[in-house]
């Protein structure tokens, strides 16, 4: 199941396509020359652990939040025309898409720049819990590498 | 009254999600765990050693500020969104 909407701020339990993400941001400006993405995915190791199953929690509203503070502020850092910002939550296997991150602008540097700061801002300050399931049972993750 | 929330690890703890609390004024945030050590005390001692984040009425806070009635107080373990 797919879902692309006009928010460019989402945290969702259903699955999200990367090309219709990229398109939609396309339509922001007929300015943009560059765009970044950063996409984050399910692995099926972790420290030496063979993972079935990640669950993702959020804090609704406050993730939310933080977001789109991330959003307005890479804009306004890194002069990029727009960025959007989709999380998962809930059950994802490995191998599934978790997060996006698209970062379009005039030109491909700033692009660049943004969607690294945003991807580690987002881990450093949006309150988005994963736990992870192993063969010796579940834990919450409590790093962000 | 006031609203707490527990997330992820937290919630395990402090053996629920969610609490209501009744107060007559405002509260520090030594008085809300003291309130709360009475049904988890392995949580109150949790967020006296502020090993964890607090946020009040979704904004980061410290252990200085002060929770008003009507305020949604929140304990936060460490964040591992992203990937």
């Amino acid at each position: 199941m797919s879902t692309t909407t006009d928010s460019k701020i989402r945290i969702q339990v259903e699955d999200f396509s990367v090309t219709d993400e990229i398109e939609a941001m396309k339509k922001v400006s007929r300015n943009i020359g560059g765009i970044t993405t950063f996409l984050g995915t399910g692995r099926e190791l972790s420290k030496g652990e063979n993972i079935t199953q990640l669950n993702f929690e959020h804090y609704p509203k406050m993730a939310e939040k933080k977001l789109e503070e991330i959003r307005v502020q890479a804009i306004k850092d890194f002069g990029i025309i727009d960025m959007s910002i989709i999380h998962r939550i809930g059950p994802i296997e490995i191998g599934e898409n978790i997060v996006l991150i698209v970062a379009v602008s005039e030109h491909r540097a700033e692009t660049f720049k943004a969607c690294e700061w945003a991807i580690a801002e987002l881990k450093r300050v949006t309150p988005i819990w994963k736990r992870e399931t192993t063969s010796k049972g579940e834990v919450w993750v409590q790093d962000t590498p | 009254m006031i609203t707490v929330k527990f997330f992820a690890s937290l919630k395990a703890i402090a053996e629920m999600e969610e609490k209501q609390i009744e107060i007559e004024s405002p509260i520090s945030m030594d008085q809300l765990s003291d309130i709360i050590s009475k049904t988890s005390p392995k949580m109150a001692d949790i967020i006296r050693e502020q090993k964890i984040m607090i946020s009040v009425n979704q904004e980061m806070a410290d252990s200085d500020t002060i929770i008003h009635d009507g305020d949604e107080v929140a304990f936060l373990p460490p964040f591992s969104g992203g990937s």
